[in-house]
């Protein structure tokens, strides 16, 4: 497993204006070996792999690959030294071919004209070997976020690289999709490359790292051989504290069925089906986890219920009352409130305020006559962060500045306002550190003992397992199995997540 | 984030994080800063520029600029552009001349009616808010790019000014007193307490425009659509319908303005108002509105309009060519947007410090 070091950062600390990322932090990265960089939200993981990447330059130390010194001052020369990054965020054009964004900016032509065919070749090579035949031409637009990630990992693999970053790269992943990223990592171990793998999922993290980095408060505060280390001991280590997975605090009483969810069927307008006569009903104060693998309809199911797709079939009930004719903004009013998938796409207003958006879907109740009231918007605002323990500046500050966790927070406090009965949230917890992973556990499971409707989509078992009462398993757009909060098993969960529903065959 | 931290029930932190260094104040102010500097260095350059009556001709012309802005700001904030408001006013200032000049004349029963001024106004206000109605109509439910779709409205507005008037000029608007229409004029050349109605207007329709956008439902509505369009509309905003009232505020600003100009020259042309919707638009960007939506003021588009006006003025008053003054103008836009983009990326990067120290 050791071999000799590529790249190195010694002593680099990085001062942002106010504080202070990095501390002089060393971090070696050793040929053929995978390492963890573990940490809380604001430890100083992203700034330390900006700045291998040579997309940040750091204050003090310095950077030595091959032991010679070396100074990255963009993004090209730390690639023309073969360090690839895969950022958290996709840094995909939805409007360009996957062939064509795997070679953005190294286009490859012969005599100044593009040379479509080859790029086409080598990206099939590409995702064969990533195990995902999808054609070369297809816009990354139309692929879902899974396989926007598979682009984003050919897209690194096509370089030549010596060193590979991999920033959260399995948030998006479904457990097969992380079985081939675990594949091809490990085929690029053999091969010598050196590996960094960020990610909040721990047991994913110890399966695939050969050593263990942890960052806390912008310092390197344990490394370790994977082989000798557990969850227990890498959580200890990045909040400092002794913690175990949140179970849950009570079993709750499910009160009367609030929603009913009958036959639901979706079609995409290429003809795939994606989703196939759902039907479920939820019950006041009971959390239902909906639990599947990328693509298994979850989202869509939501969304459905949201009114964002108004040419589903099936009908959609609440307290009786039929939402099928309602756009999302009466829905809403009618007590269904959803927390997306994506917060920068479709959960937050990053130019507005931190208050403007906990109070976004509830304006009217801070209005007297047509007039919003600042003090009654400001209380309502101050309640929220007090509530939910969003750490923030303050409410004027910009909603940019908060960490994934409290943006996350900012979001639930946003839906919270509306005082829905039914809360549906799709993967609240992505991308969340741990610490704040578990306040969001908490909160749910609250706000289904004071009698609201949840539910909870999750691609991560143990999640799954702690918060919901009851698990709805979703598989190819149908509902493939259903377990209450004790019975279910992560291989039960797991098996009935790929198995297919009446053995259709499935158009693609 | 320690565990101390963590558990500390105060989510709110104390307000020195709130307090911005002086140079970003300055920074932050930049518009008000360049206008008080450059008022400053025209009255010292030139003693007729702070005299009561220079001052006055000034803020009429503003004026004009400004009621456009402010419609301009709500399309502008909501992520959309108008580039047919010269053309509504033109529109409406014909609909208004018509009506007065020579009434409306209804062929078939061989009758001409006049209608009473205050209708006239109402009914030229109506004609713009019509135009918003089809502009926010084509971009909000038929998915047209806003710059399409009002620039499409542009030709086909003045075009249609053009076909009542048969390209012709609709003169001497002081209306007939046995027609009951007369005192149209006081829109251009009367005063309230000594200033003239437009500046009045102006006012008017500044204030409403930032009470509207600072202080109701409404005007949240418009900086979260155009901030993020997919969030507002899973928060419960109707985008759509958002997205048609700022066409129709843009519309009703444009009337107005066409209302005023017609008023002030006591006749109506076709072609009033021809390439009004930069100066708008450049008004709103010098307030620092970015054009991608949902960041901005109306207020500091007032203020983008003033500087605008000040620049104009003083330039002439000073003697510089025409020629000189139209390259200046241009030359501020631009670096007042270069400004906006060296504070945003400022502000970002106070954003990712404070991200890591909390």
């Amino acid at each position: 497993m050791t071999g000799d070091i590529v790249l190195q950062a010694r002593g680099v600390s990085m001062q942002y204006p106010g504080t202070l990322a990095l501390d002089k932090v060393t971090f070696s990265l050793r040929r053929g070996a995978v390492t963890a960089l573990i940490g809380e939200n604001g430890a100083g993981k992203s700034t330390l792999v900006k700045i291998l990447a040579g997309i940040a330059q750091p204050t003090t130390g310095a950077l030595f690959l091959d032991g010679a010194e070396v100074h990255f001052l963009s993004v090209r020369e730390a690639d023309a030294h073969g360090i690839g990054i895969i950022h958290q965020e996709l840094n995909l054009c939805p409007n360009l071919s996957i062939a064509e964004n795997i070679f953005l900016g190294r286009e490859i032509s012969s005599r100044g004209v593009l040379d479509k065919g080859e790029q086409e070749r080598q990206t099939r090579m590409l995702l064969e070997r990533l195990e995902h035949p999808i054609p070369p031409q297809t816009p990354v637009g139309e692929l879902p976020l899974g396989h926007q990630q598979i682009v984003e990992i050919a897209k690194a693999l096509s370089r030549d690289v010596r060193v590979l970053m991999m920033d959260e790269p399995t948030s998006a992943l479904s457990a097969s999709e992380i079985d081939v990223l675990f594949r091809v990592i490990r085929d690029l171990r053999s091969r010598g490359v050196a590996i960094v793998y960020i990610s909040h999922r721990l047991d994913e993290l110890l399966q695939i790292a050969d050593s263990v980095s942890v960052l806390r408060d912008g310092r390197m505060v344990a490394e370790a051989d994977a082989a000798g280390v557990d969850v227990r001991w890498i959580v200890e280590q990045m909040t400092g504290r002794t913690a175990g997975m949140q179970e849950k605090s009570q079993e709750t009483t499910a009160g009367p069925e609030v929603m009913t969810v009958d036959s639901v069927s979706l079609t995409a307008n290429n003809g795939r089906r994606l989703l196939r006569d759902v039907s479920v009903g939820l019950r006041a104060g009971e959390v239902l986890g909906v639990y599947g693998l990328m693509g298994a309809g979850r989202t869509e199911l939501l969304e459905c219920i949201m009114g964002l797709h108004p040419e589903m079939t099936g009908s959609i009930l609440l307290d009786s009352k039929r939402l099928d004719a309602m756009d999302t903004a009466r829905r809403i009013a009618c007590g269904l409130a959803m927390v997306p998938e994506d917060r920068q796409v479709s959960g937050l207003v990053q130019s507005l305020s931190v208050l403007a958006n906990i109070t976004m879907s509830s304006l009217k109740k801070w209005s007297r006559g047509p007039w919003l009231s600042p003090a009654e918007e400001r209380g309502a605002g101050l309640r929220m962060t007090g509530e939910l323990r969003i750490k923030t500046p303050g409410l004027n500050a910009n909603v940019g500045s908060l960490s994934g966790g409290n943006q996350q927070k900012v979001v639930i406090a946003k839906c919270l306002l509306t005082q829905p009965r039914v809360l549906l949230l799709d993967e609240p917890t992505r991308g969340v550190d741990v610490g704040a992973k578990r306040e969001i556990h908490t909160i749910v499971r609250r706000m289904a003992a004071s009698g609201m409707a949840i539910v909870l989509v999750s691609s991560e078992l143990e999640e799954i397992r702690a918060v919901s009462d009851r698990i709805l398993v979703m598989s190819r757009g149908a509902v493939s199995a259903e377990f209450r909060a004790g019975e279910a098993t992560e291989d039960a969960l797991a098996l009935a997540a790929s198995t297919t529903v009446e053995g259709r065959p499935e158009q693609v | 984030m320690t565990p101390a931290r963590t558990n500390a029930t105060p989510s709110v932190a104390p307000t020195h994080h709130l307090l911005i260094s002086p140079a970003a104040l300055l920074f932050r102010l930049r518009a008000i800063i360049v206008l008080v500097l450059l008022t400053a260095a025209f009255a010292i350059a030139s003693p007729a520029f702070l005299t009561g009556s220079n001052l006055t001709i000034l803020v009429k012309h503003v004026a004009i600029n400004a009621i456009l802005a402010v419609g301009m700001t709500f399309v502008i904030l909501s992520g959309g552009i108008d580039l047919s408001v010269g053309s509504i006013a033109g529109l409406a200032g014909i609909v208004a001349g018509g009506l007065i000049h020579s009434g409306l004349v209804l062929r078939s029963i061989g009758v001409v009616v006049y209608f009473h001024t205050w209708l006239v106004i109402l009914i030229a206000i109506l004609v713009g808010a019509v135009v918003g109605v089809i502009n926010g109509a084509l971009i909000a439910y038929l998915r047209v790019a806003p710059f399409i779709a009002t620039l499409g409205t542009l030709y086909v507005a003045r075009g249609s000014a053009l076909l009542i008037s048969n390209g012709a000029t609709f003169p001497n608007l002081a209306g007939k007193r046995d027609l009951g229409n007369t005192g149209f004029l006081w829109l251009g050349s009367g005063s309230v307490v000594g200033l003239p109605v437009a500046i009045w207007l102006m006012l008017l329709f500044a204030g409403a425009g930032i009470f509207l956008a600072e202080r109701t439902p409404f005007g949240r509505r418009v900086y979260s659509v155009g901030g993020n369009e997919r969030a507002a509309e899973l928060s419960g905003v109707r985008v759509s319908r958002i997205k048609l009232a700022v066409y129709v505020i843009s519309g009703v600003c444009s009337a107005a303005v066409g209302l005023i100009i017609a008023a002030q020259l006591a006749s109506a042309h076709p072609a009033t108002g021809e390439t009004f919707e930069l100066n708008a638009i450049a008004a709103v960007v010098l307030g620092g509105t970015s054009l991608m939506g949902g960041r901005g003021s109306v207020a500091n588009t007032i203020i983008g309009a003033f500087v605008i006006g000040v620049l104009a003025d003083g330039l002439i008053l000073l003697g510089v060519s025409q020629f000189w003054q139209i390259v200046i103008k241009g030359l501020v836009i631009v670096l007042a947007v270069i400004l906006d983009q060296l504070q945003q990326r400022y502000s970002r990067r106070t954003a990712a410090a404070m991200r890591h120290s909390l």
